[in-house]
């Protein structure tokens, strides 16, 4: 059914540097720019949650550097609460919206997208730019907050009104820097809300010729999804940032309720409400987990097929799962706000949605299982990533089994059972998607071979690393830790507990400490690595027929029709064990 | 092999550490508590029993069909049939855990409160909790945020001119009577914050401009700490309180003990 619009060549391949590198309108360029915004990001992300975990397991170590940079929030270099909070606050914004956001989506889904369709480019090349650089402005503005008077803000990656609406008064970090929070998040909504309208033409209207949807390889369905899912998330967080805004400079009160008394001061608002917040936010905030694991479960799966030597298990259920997924994504943003105050009714309705989802999901975990099931595994570092993502996203999916019980959830909410959960499922999950991608794409994307052995190293050290994080941070939920404390000694019950912060902290540096490991690699590999071939994996997709690197239009002006599914491995009667989407005969198929 | 051992390995050591209880859930002290609990450890169980098989079943195949010389892989698309059944396997498995457990929460917020309930008004504050007994009149004054002064005594604005004001007792530690239907009433002045008693398996955001109550029946004696569970500022992390339980008459000299201070 494949009726391919074949776009013809939109833009000429361009001379100049900056033409080439800085404003590309190449997809394969701007891939790799947001690949390194988000590389740049996650050592970012990573250096805020050493702070993070410092603070919490030896409070009131003395790091001089901090002192120096900060005299503020860490005087004589001794981190106080409020910096601890902000910390805390960047960490997980930088790590949701400019990592797990950026990198699986943006990152590879603008390289591998159009390749793998058979397309020369995304469908708007100047968008797509405009995207990247909207992007790239959207991080500066959030690393800016860091620096400005009073520094980052203290409200969290929610940002939950009245805190976050209030200005200084209600805290440091709460005025100047929160405003930049805002401000870069609403900036990142609209470069989110360019990137998908790319994504979801381009996948719909620049198939090549024979690349029916069915034909899709499961990446370029997650992508797909994916993108609907932040055209439809983004631009209602765009809205409700707006009005955060406003309330803060323009007099409104949408989230502002009235007769506050902040620092015993009346406050001037009335009429709003918090709760109208935390509907927007969530609305969105719930597709985001999506946004950031589809692709992870995209990358998986491709990988897991190619190293399996095996098709998928059930290419069409997994299909039905990802769109299954996507849709009851939006139905289920309630489930962030049992205690919130709102009707006792509605969660009962959204603990029932929320149960849907959980069926899609085991249909992704049944058909990777079947996939090994009868395969012949080879053991490369991106399937040893993928393997550890199913292991990942099993166990982080199912602490959500409590969760969405408004009952349990009582007991659970806000404590560190929840950080264990969104941790294993959308940080470290997707993270080892990402992970997995890089191991598998890195010599497309740059023509030459990341090491195996030490990436090998690389994996171990970070797959035993993250359970050994998060597995206990359950086991302080279980204690009712609360989360989000800047210092535990406050409450005779979080004594007992300061060991398993230790022990966690220990345990995050290092495997914070291997992720150095695969900065080494990855640069050395750039510059020194064995030159790739153009299919080291003997892979099916198109991607892995086309030069490498690849051409300025992918293709060097011949097209590829496509004949058949995307992982036809190991076929009967085939000369290799795998056939190539692009080859028209199955008997005489050659790489 | 190694993947497989490791990722054994990993799955004993959560289960031991699990079933070993070394952190655990705080003794219980409330009625809801009770069916809470058992719906937590129904839910660990069957959640511990998919860890396990999960994990278990990737190791095992990790091994049984790696790479060796003379191996072919299968040439399987799928089979139907299986889809199905393991679709509507999970389906019926994990409603079947979800949709019973509702009613404990229906008990704990759907039902209306009896006539003997006691009632007391909880107000977080950045980061204190203003704890307020209706006193002999069994009525709450009126509140004024504009009369508000937290250094003159006013924590709440509570209006002189309304009679009913005049017996209300404000406190920074709550006490209440043993085995009675208990309804706090929980607001806050500021910013969103959470009233949380481990023991008690109460959590329940105190958010302004609402007022939402919060129902349980304590069933035992003590003495518990109350802490904030919604990040409410910077002093989030040292805003406690305490919840004393009493027996009938120890709460009742309490209250007057509290009122004549």
């Amino acid at each position: 059914m494949g009726e391919a619009v074949q776009a013809h060549s939109v833009h000429e391949a361009p001379a100049g540097f900056i033409r080439k590198y800085i404003f590309s309108y190449d997809h394969k360029v701007i891939g790799i720019q947001y690949y390194m915004l988000a590389l740049f990001s996650v050592f970012l992300g990573m250096t805020l949650s050493v702070l993070v975990r410092l603070n919490l397991a030896w409070p009131g170590t003395e790091v001089p550097i901090l002192g120096t940079i900060f005299p503020e929030g860490a005087p004589d270099g001794v981190m106080t609460p409020e910096f601890y909070l902000s910390m805390l606050t960047m960490h997980g914004t930088i790590m949701v919206f400019f990592v797990l956001t950026t990198a699986p989506q943006s990152g590879f889904g603008n390289y591998f997208l159009p390749i793998q369709i058979g397309a020369d480019d995304m469908a708007f090349p100047t968008l797509n730019m405009l995207s990247f650089w909207v992007t790239f402005l959207s991080l500066v503005v959030m690393v800016a907050a860091i620096f400005v008077q009073g520094g980052a803000p203290i409200s969290g990656w929610t940002a939950y009104p009245p805190l976050s609406a209030l200005g200084e008064i209600a805290g440091p970090g709460l005025g100047t820097g929160q405003s930049l929070w805002i401000l870069s998040v609403a900036i990142f909504c609209i470069a989110s809300l360019l990137g998908a309208i790319n994504f979801i033409v381009t996948t719909i209207d620049m198939r090549a010729e024979g690349m029916s949807m069915m034909r899709l390889p499961l990446t370029c369905w997650a992508w797909f999804v994916t993108a609907i899912l932040a055209l439809l998330a983004f631009g209602v967080l765009l809205a409700a940032g707006v009005l955060l805004l406003m309330d803060r400079h323009a007099g409104t009160s949408f989230f502002i309720p009235g007769g506050l008394v902040v620092s015993d001061k009346l406050i001037d608002h009335k009429g709003g409400s918090p709760l109208l917040w935390q509907h927007l936010f969530w609305f969105f905030g719930h597709p985001e987990v999506y946004i950031a694991i589809l692709p992870g479960m995209g990358a998986a799966s491709h990988i897991l097929s190619t190293f399996c030597r095996k098709p998928i298990f059930g290419y069409k259920a997994m299909v039905y799962a990802i769109m299954g997924i996507g849709f009851c994504s939006f139905l289920v943003w309630g489930h962030h706000m049992f205690m919130s105050g709102m009707s006792p009714y509605t969660a009962i309705v959204f603990s029932l949605t929320t149960t849907a989802v959980a069926v899609p999901s085991a249909i992704k975990t049944f058909n990777w299982l079947g996939t090994l099931w009868g395969a012949r595994i080879q053991f490369t570092t991106a399937m040893l990533w993928a393997l550890g993502f199913v292991s990942l996203f099993v166990t982080g999916g199912i602490s959500g089994l409590f969760l969405n019980q408004p009952a349990v959830d009582v007991y659970l909410h806000d404590t560190y059972f929840v950080v264990a959960h969104f941790h294993m499922i959308m940080g470290v999950a997707a993270i080892f998607g990402i992970f997995g991608g890089t191991y598998y794409w890195f010599p497309k994307m740059f023509g030459r071979m990341l090491n195996e052995t030490w990436g090998k190293i690389h994996f171990w050290i970070t797959f035993v690393g993250v359970y050994a994080i998060f597995m206990p941070m359950h086991f302080l939920g279980f204690a009712g830790h609360p989360r989000r404390y800047a210092e535990l000694t406050s409450f005779e019950f979080l004594e007992p507990l300061a060991a398993v912060q230790k022990y966690i902290s220990m345990f995050a540096f290092t495997t914070i400490a291997a992720q150095f490991i695969f900065l080494a690699i990855f640069f050395w590999a750039l510059f020194r690595g064995k030159k790739a071939d153009i299919n080291p994996w003997k892979a099916t997709t198109i991607e892995w027929s086309v030069p490498t690197p690849p051409p300025h239009d992918n293709f060097g002006g011949e097209f590829p029709v496509v004949h058949r599914g995307p992982y036809e491995y190991s076929v009967p009667g085939a000369a290799e064990d795998f056939v190539p989407q692009t080859a028209p005969d199955v008997a005489t198929a050659k790489s | 092999m190694f993947f497989a051992i490791i990722i054994w390995l990993i799955t004993l050591v959560s289960v031991v550490l699990t079933v070993g209880k070394y952190w655990w859930l705080p003794e219980l002290a409330s009625e809801h508590g009770v069916a809470l609990d058992r719906q937590f450890m129904l839910t660990l169980v069957v959640t511990g029993i998919i860890f396990v098989l999960a994990q278990v079943a990737l190791g095992y195949l990790v091994v049984r069909y790696k790479d060796r010389p003379g191996r072919t892989a299968d040439y399987s698309h799928g089979n139907d049939k299986l889809e199905v059944v393991w679709t509507l396997a999970t389906a019926v498995v994990f409603f079947a855990l979800v949709i019973p457990g509702q009613s404990i929460w229906a008990s704990l917020h759907l039902i209306p409160p009896t006539e003997d309930v006691v009632r007391i008004e909880v107000t977080g504050q950045q980061f204190s909790w203003n704890i307020r007994y209706p006193g002999a009149d069994g009525k709450f004054g009126q509140l004024k945020p504009e009369l508000t002064d937290d250094s003159g005594g006013n924590a709440l604005g509570l209006d002189p001119d309304d009679p009913a004001s005049s017996d209300d007792l404000v406190v920074p530690v709550m006490a209440v009577p043993v085995n009675r239907n208990i309804e706090l009433m929980l607001r806050s002045k500021d910013v969103t914050h959470a009233f949380f008693v481990r023991e008690l398996r109460i959590k329940q955001d105190a958010v302004p401009g609402m007022t939402i109550p919060l129902r349980f029946k304590p069933t035992k004696i003590g003495h518990y700490e109350v802490a904030c569970a919604e990040l409410c500022g910077l002093g989030h992390h040292k805003m406690r309180s305490t919840i004393q339980i009493l027996s009938d008459e120890d709460y009742a000299s309490w209250l007057k003990d509290q009122a004549e201070e």
